[in-house]
């Protein structure tokens, strides 16, 4: 053979060879992160995960709580959703959560968690979460786990841009992502442009309580306004709103809203409009939203409607709000650590923009206003910004923070989270999602203090991830090493509903406070019955009380006669016992609700209109103890008229 | 006695005054479901939960084995225990103030006897509860098992691990009655030598 020959030979063997080499590569998963991967994520039987990831449900409408770095789930609390479960929004003490102007509601589509915040740092006494669907924002109670309260969101279509915080928690914002007419009008869909409008919602927050009140709302032109991020630092009394479809399209919004180059982040002083809100400024407007809270005394919902709002014009207020244009339709919007960079997610731009805060004041100082939009000045893009992220990665939506002057950004096209440096705004590192990364999570990443170990990639697509469960998949979750230079897959794990954004806070500030029973003698609930000896049933007209206690092993009483049917049956529950984790349950047959799942020393209360003739029997449906099995009870129902007395033992 | 002996009396009286605000005694069952513990204190005019609820969960605990409830207000022991300590505080007081020797060896006899005797009843009660099971109602009855708890040290009933020792109010009870002794030891000592 000439030498050619075997040149070309030996070409063709190496082709060969890396071709198989290659297809070989692209079988095998990529490998899931560094060989220690297992023991950073081990979290040995008995012990504690480092922190808490709290996971908006989404259309779940609740929220998870997991723990990091194992990626266990604890549990779901419910917030917008019913709960068989437990008999959250079935019972009569939580059903009143659930009511809206509407009615009641009993579902929604939760997005955002946010925890409460002291001087920028995460507190550890409160997560809220918003209501896409029928807008409204809800309050977790962080010593509880259970929602508190649940405001609604007047004049708004589509809560998406919520709840996002200020730096001590004196306020969480909202804003409409369908703008709607305000008020509500019988109008034609093509007047978009003339009757249609967006809010900036302000809800107070309680420092001692965490009561919610909507304090103003500010009206703005009719584009869809997206996220928003409270300032913080230098920043703090601002607060910033991304917002797309500038073209003000009312139909195909795919096509139509995605001709503009740039949108615009809406910059707002919120300590301006408390001035102007102080001043009288503000109009106050019909509106009706319920705002419901859980009384923490009598384990029972208030419901309050609230009758009008305060709404502030931005053409009777200047100063108050300002719009940055921002390259093409953002997402997020997101400040950092230092309160000085707002970064906007260019969803359909390859680029992410970093405005400067101080910047913008100085173009504010300067006029440097390049025209208006209904009435609020635009700011020249070339006087504002900072810099920009290029080579980021297809689709940036969201931006988080480690605190030692990195961000991390999510990109959903290219399905990668890209670390990049602020100051510099070079990319270092980039590391892919298993796939379409939406939000991504560090704890406190959207504070002044985040710890900046974990990240956790929340991703709306899992396809060959887990074993399959058919056409609906679990969504997934990928958490990822950012303490060294480079970034470390560590796990992959299923989370529920569609989490979209996600909270993280260290352990040691919420799981030492958590309750682990209600104290017996501060229920105030109007049917409680404190002791045994006070369990009773009485008849008022068709209405029946049922004062009944239980305790291990039994309920009083467990015998009851005299219900006929067409009579209105409520069992008040009341659970005696004083011990940890000794929840009873209550289940009836027939009941057209769920089951009470009652805590150490509250009331629950459950609803049952007997149908049939019969004796029906009741039990405990939580595990409580050796004898669970013989928790159970009866009662008789009788036909309609019978002169059966009522009775009970 | 002398000047130092008739101090260290004195001191060793007011250490009772300890036995009014610590448990004189501690009774804990240890279980897998109650990792946080579970344990009443014995004091001297009550009997009460190490934490929150205890007493009213050992109570719920207990019945289902047919024991007892413990109901602090029906042991007229806790009635008669604050004077009862409150005279030997007050006699041992004396006695260093007058600083007779006889009159010492009365007292620590008293106390002596006293002691033994509440140990004694407290024997008793454990043996009551243990013993005398409401067997009409008792959901978990092992034929031959009895539960009655240990005065001192550790023992094993059923899913219970349970240690009954002295608390801090009964160890300082000790010191007092031992620091008489000690100084009764060291006069006999002295006149000895003298």
């Amino acid at each position: 053979m000439s030498k050619t020959m075997i040149r070309v030979l030996g070409l063709l063997i190496s082709i060969g060879a890396f071709l198989l080499i290659a297809e070989c590569a692209k079988k095998d998963k990529p490998m899931l992160g560094s060989d220690d991967a297992a023991s950073a994520v081990y979290v040995a039987p008995g012990d504690y995960d480092e922190f808490y990831a709290f996971t908006s449900g989404g259309f779940s409408g609740q929220l998870g709580v997991y723990g990091l770095p194992s990626g266990r789930l604890f549990k779901e609390i419910p917030v917008f959703s019913l709960d068989p479960e437990n008999g959250y929004g079935f019972n009569e003490e939580t059903k009143d959560m659930l009511k809206t102007s509407f009615g009641y509601i009993p579902w929604d589509d939760s997005h955002h968690p946010e925890l409460s915040q002291t001087d920028g740092v995460t507190d550890g006494r409160w997560i809220f979460i918003n209501g896409n669907n029928t807008p409204r924002v809800a309050r977790i109670d962080l010593r509880t786990f259970e929602t508190a309260e649940i405001i609604e969101i007047p004049n708004s279509g589509g809560n998406h841009g919520s709840p996002f915080i200020t730096q001590n928690s004196e306020y969480v914002v909202a804003s409409t992502r369908f703008s709607v007419p305000i008020p509500q009008a019988d109008v034609s869909i093509t007047s978009y442009k003339e009757n249609f409008n967006g809010t900036l919602s302000f809800i107070k927050v309680n420092p001692d309580d965490g009561h919610m009140n909507i304090e103003f709302q500010i009206m703005v032109p009719g584009f869809d306004y997206d996220l928003a991020s409270g300032g913080k630092g230098p920043s703090h009394g601002w607060a910033f709103f991304s917002s797309y479809n500038s073209e003000q399209a009312n139909t195909l919004l795919e096509v139509n809203a995605s001709r503009n180059d740039k949108d615009f982040i809406a910059a707002v002083n919120w300590k301006k409009a408390e001035e102007y809100l102080a001043q009288g400024k503000a109009k106050k407007r019909p509106a009706e939203y319920y705002r419901n809270y859980m009384d923490h005394r009598t384990h029972s919902a208030v419901s309050e409607l609230n009758k009008s709002v305060m709404i502030l014009d931005p053409a009777d207020c200047p100063g108050l709000i300002y719009y940055l244009p921002t390259p093409k339709s953002p997402h997020g919007v997101d400040v950092d650590p230092s309160g000085e960079y707002i970064v906007g997610g260019g969803k359909l731009a390859a680029v992410v923009s970093v405005h400067s805060f101080p910047k913008m004041l100085k173009a504010i100082e300067d006029e440097k206003i390049i025209g208006e939009a209904g009435g609020i000045p635009i700011l020249d893009y070339d006087a504002t910004i900072a810099g920009e992220v290029t080579n980021v990665g297809l689709g940036p939506l969201h931006t988080e923070f480690d605190g030692k002057g990195y961000a991390y950004t999510s990109a959903f096209i290219s399905s990668e989270v890209v670390k990049w440096k602020l100051g510099t705004w070079e990319v270092v590192d980039r590391i892919p999602s298993y796939y379409s990364i939406g939000h991504l999570m560090i704890p406190g990443g959207g504070s002044m203090k985040p710890w900046g170990k974990y990240l956790v990639a929340l991703n709306k697509m899992t396809k060959d991830r887990y074993l399959s469960t058919g056409p609906e998949l679990a969504h997934a979750a990928q958490l990822i090493d950012i303490s060294g230079e480079k970034m470390k897959l560590l796990l992959d794990f299923p989370t529920v509903g569609e989490p979209h954004y996600a909270q993280g806070i260290p352990a040691d500030l919420v799981h030492p406070k958590a309750k682990k029973i209600f104290p017996l003698e501060e229920n105030e609930h109007p049917f409680v019955t404190m002791k045994e000896a006070d369990a009773r049933v009485e008849r008022d007209g068709n209405i029946i009380h049922v004062y009944m206690t239980t305790i291990r092993t039994h309920f009083k009483p467990d015998n009851i006669e005299g219900v006929q049917v067409g009579d209105i049956v409520y069992f008040h529950v009341t659970n005696l016992e004083q011990d940890w984790d000794i929840p009873h349950g209550f289940a009836m047959q027939g009941a057209k609700n769920s089951e009470l799942l009652v805590m150490p020393g509250a009331t629950n209360t459950l609803r049952w209109e007997p149908k049939q003739v019969g004796v029906f029997p009741f039990y405990c449906t939580d595990f409580c103890s050796a004898l669970h099995q013989e928790m159970q009870g009866y009662v008789r129902v009788s036909p309609k008229g019978s002169n059966t007395p009522l009775s009970f033992n | 006695m002398n000047k130092r002996s008739r101090l260290f009396l004195t001191l060793g009286s007011l250490l009772l005054l300890g036995t009014f605000f610590l448990p004189i005694w501690s009774i804990t069952v240890e279980a897998p479901q109650y990792p946080e513990g579970l344990g009443i204190y014995i004091r001297i005019n009550t009997v009460d939960g190490q934490h929150p609820n205890d007493l009213k969960n050992l109570n719920l605990v207990n019945h289902y084995i047919g024991m007892k409830k413990i109901v602090p207000e029906s042991i007229p022991e806790l009635v008669f225990m604050p004077p009862t300590v409150l005279f030997l505080m007050i006699t041992g007081l004396l006695v260093a103030w007058k600083g007779g020797q006889r009159l010492l060896y009365a007292w620590l006899a008293v106390f002596t006897l006293l002691a033994i005797a509440g140990i004694l009843d407290f024997y008793l009660w454990n043996y009551d509860f243990g013993h005398n099971l409401d067997t009409e109602h008792a959901a978990i009855q092992i034929e031959g098992m009895t539960y009655q708890p240990p005065i001192f040290g550790t023992k094993t009933m059923l899913n219970f691990i349970t240690t009954s020792l002295p608390a801090a109010g009964g160890i300082l009870a000790f010191c007092s009655v031992s620091i008489g002794y000690a100084v009764a030891i060291l006069n006999i000592r002295e006149m000895n030598r003298g």
